[in-house]
């Protein structure tokens, strides 16, 4: 990268600009000035760039209506139908044509919250570890990998690991406890779920802490502060907002994670009695009954899940931004 | 410069390059590809027919195993030659249809009860035992009727696992519509479909699915294609069959199942047969076809090509079924299946004299 002040503009070229076959350095020097002056290399000028970016943005939002649209256009024979009592009724029967959305609301609630709590149990004290104790070193870069490594996994990958692995475990609980052995339900969805959704709130945890600014800690150490007290009392509150949005994205993931939910969750149609039900979620029904589904009105119930969810999603992000602007201290 | 026109160039040879790619594989069009979708279960012999007849005649089908709605659905739609269900078009979905379609059916499959219980004892089931399983009435192993008609058999005081499917399935077509037939309590609070509101149970994913929750959780009893209780070695009883005879599910006894009363139109459950030594919770799996061919823009070749490979699958290319695990079909049902080829037209003429 060559930095050149010239006159008003500092301009950072990439290197294959310097490949001009020029003769000195002058005439060199000279060349980019002409260029930066009459804007970049391509022609490109600063509003047009500008212009490009707007169009970029206002894409994503319009893509977004776009799915909203058609999600409630196709969803229509279903509104029609039911209408609000959809999202009340608990039953889904596809020989009757009769559908409700109510134990899957739940189901989805249910394991995506308790998949939260468990996760934000170990990726605070990891964002901790990782931002403030040992964010140098070897060691840290091991974590930092292993941990973006879990959010690499595919998700039919943490399925089949959560039948095969865990199910046996909780089947032995149950067991012990007396309860139905089934070894699928809620407990294990959540706990599978947990475990995906620790990678984002932790990277970002884990960022956030690390910038917060070193003259903030060092005062409160100098007024005699513990380490512990600084994290708690300095790092914590200011950090606060950027680790709630950190898990407001892990919530996001968790809502929405289908594959290994199906695989472990029990796929039952009731609205789940106990944290070791076996239960069912919006995008579980949706991956189990899709490709079958005849019947239009099948179909298009099968859609209007797809919209409750989206409407959900939507919901718990904004409230969770609420959240995060009335913490907002540093970014 | 010169690297960036180096890239240019680079640039523009690979987008020349894709364009003629694309253009190409329009013209290998040419060769005849037949396409289809539908059912999963019969699927591995689909494979393997299409594959032995592509290398007889020349003639690729391509067939997409998403499962009999989705098989329907693309019927319905125009987008396949012919599709592939375990579960037959209802009146209303046939009214629903812009043409009369033809069920002729390719092979059988029986469905079993297996079940998780240690020391994998053999134990025998009645059309109403299975039925009150499933509805939820009977939860334990050591039931008083069960034990009845198993009396050499100690079994525990556990509570009964019910282990059903979770997504569409053909599977679920048969057994249901075979509970639907001897019980009237399952006709009238369940009813028979591909998907069901069931009472109780936990649900798995396709038949592996099922199997590999029954074969993991202790005390589960479930239901599966004959086939993958084969392959994974799972239990699973003889069942007792209209005629009074507990039958176990084989490939014989399956297709002895369809040595009935067959009807000219082939829709027919073969559950609940009225033949002595036929396995009762079996079923066909048919090939839904237009009855006539003339349709998306389809030329009279392509149509001679669909019937003589529908025609090939009922009679030369049976001879694949038994050594894959799939009951062959009876000589009955081959010859209601040929004068259901026998009357595809193209435009209203006959293409198979």
């Amino acid at each position: 990268m060559i930095k050149e002040r010239t006159d008003s503009i500092s301009v950072e070229l990439p290197e294959r600009v310097g490949i001009l076959m020029d003769r000195s350095a002058e005439d060199f020097l000279a060349k980019i000035r002409k260029r930066a002056m009459a804007g970049w290399k391509f022609g490109l000028s600063e509003s047009s760039f500008r212009k490009i970016l707007s169009v970029a943005g206002a894409f994503v939002l319009l893509l977004l209506l776009a799915i909203f649209f058609s999600l409630l256009i196709a969803s229509f024979p279903a509104i029609r139908n039911f209408g609000i009592q959809f999202l009340f009724s608990s039953t889904w029967d596809p020989v009757r044509n009769e559908f409700g959305a109510f134990p899957f609301i739940v189901g989805t609630l249910a394991t995506s919250f308790l998949a939260l709590i468990i996760s934000v149990v170990f990726s605070l004290p990891i964002s901790i570890f990782l931002g403030e104790y040992s964010a140098q070193g070897s060691m840290a870069t091991f974590i930092k990998s292993m941990i973006e490594l879990l959010a690499g996994v595919p998700s039919v990958i943490y399925g089949f690991c959560g039948l095969f692995l865990l199910a046996p475990v909780v089947r032995t609980l149950e067991m012990k406890l007396g309860v139905a052995p089934y070894g699928v339900g809620i407990l294990t969805a959540s706990l599978v779920l947990s475990i995906m959704i620790i990678p984002y709130s932790a990277s970002i945890g884990r960022e956030v802490i690390s910038l917060v600014p070193s003259d903030l800690k060092e005062a409160a150490l100098s007024l005699g502060g513990t380490r512990f007290e600084v994290i708690r009392k300095v790092i914590l509150p200011y950090a606060g907002s950027g680790i709630a949005a950190g898990i407001l994205l892990s919530l996001g993931r968790a809502l929405g994670e289908t594959m290994a939910v199906t695989m472990v969750i029990g796929n039952s149609n009731f609205i789940p009695k106990s944290i070791f039900s076996p239960a069912n979620t919006l995008a579980s029904v949706i991956a189990n009954e899709f490709t079958e589904a005849t019947g239009s009105l099948y179909l298009s119930s099968l859609i209007e899940l797809g919209l409750v969810l989206f409407v959900v999603t939507t919901v718990i992000n904004l409230m969770g931004k609420w959240i995060v602007r009335r913490m907002g201290v540093g970014e | 410069m010169k690297r960036r026109s180096k890239m240019v160039k680079g640039l523009k040879l690979i987008t020349i390059v894709s364009i003629l790619f694309v253009f190409c594989g329009m013209g290998l069009a040419k060769d005849v590809e037949l396409t289809a979708a539908g059912a999963t279960f019969p699927y591995p012999l689909y494979s393997k027919m299409f594959d032995v007849y592509n290398k007889e005649n020349g003639i690729k089908v391509n067939y997409q195993a998403i499962g009999s709605g989705g098989g329907i659905r693309q019927l319905i739609n125009k987008t396949v030659d012919f599709a592939g269900s375990d579960a037959i078009m209802s009146d209303k979905e046939l009214a629903e249809a812009p043409a009369p379609i033809l069920h002729i059916p390719t092979c059988a499959g029986a469905v079993v009860i297996t079940y998780n219980l240690s020391g994998n004892p053999q134990l025998k089931f009645t059309p109403d035992i299975i039925a009150d399983i499933f509805l939820g009435k009977i939860n334990k192993w050591n039931d008083r009727r069960l034990a009845e008609i198993n009396p050499g058999v100690k079994l525990p005081d556990m509570a009964m696992t019910v282990v059903h499917r979770s997504d569409g399935s053909g599977t679920t077509f048969i057994f249901s519509g075979y509970l639907s037939k001897v019980s009237s309590e399952w006709k009238e609070k369940v009813g028979s479909g591909t998907s069901l509101n069931w009472p109780t149970g936990l649900g798995g994913k396709g038949n592996p699915g099922v199997a590999g929750l029954v074969q993991q959780t202790p005390g589960s009893i479930g239901y599966v294609e004959l086939i993958y209780a084969l392959q994974n070695k799972m239990p699973y009883g003889p069942v007792k069959n209209k005629k009074g005879n507990f039958v176990t599910a084989t490939l014989a006894s399956t297709s002895k199942a369809a040595d009935t009363n067959l009807p000219d139109d082939m829709k027919v459950m073969l559950t609940d047969t009225d033949a002595p030594d036929g396995y009762p919770i079996s079923g066909f799996t048919w090939v839904l076809a237009y009855k006539d061919l003339n349709y998306g823009g389809r030329t009279e070749e392509k149509a001679k090509d669909v019937v003589k490979l529908l025609w090939w699958m009922t009679h030369e290319g049976q001879k694949y079924a038994e050594p894959l695990d799939y009951a062959p079909l009876s000589k009955k049902a081959v010859e209601k299946a040929e004068k259901l080829i026998k009357s595809i037209t193209y435009n209203g003429s006959v293409i198979m004299k």
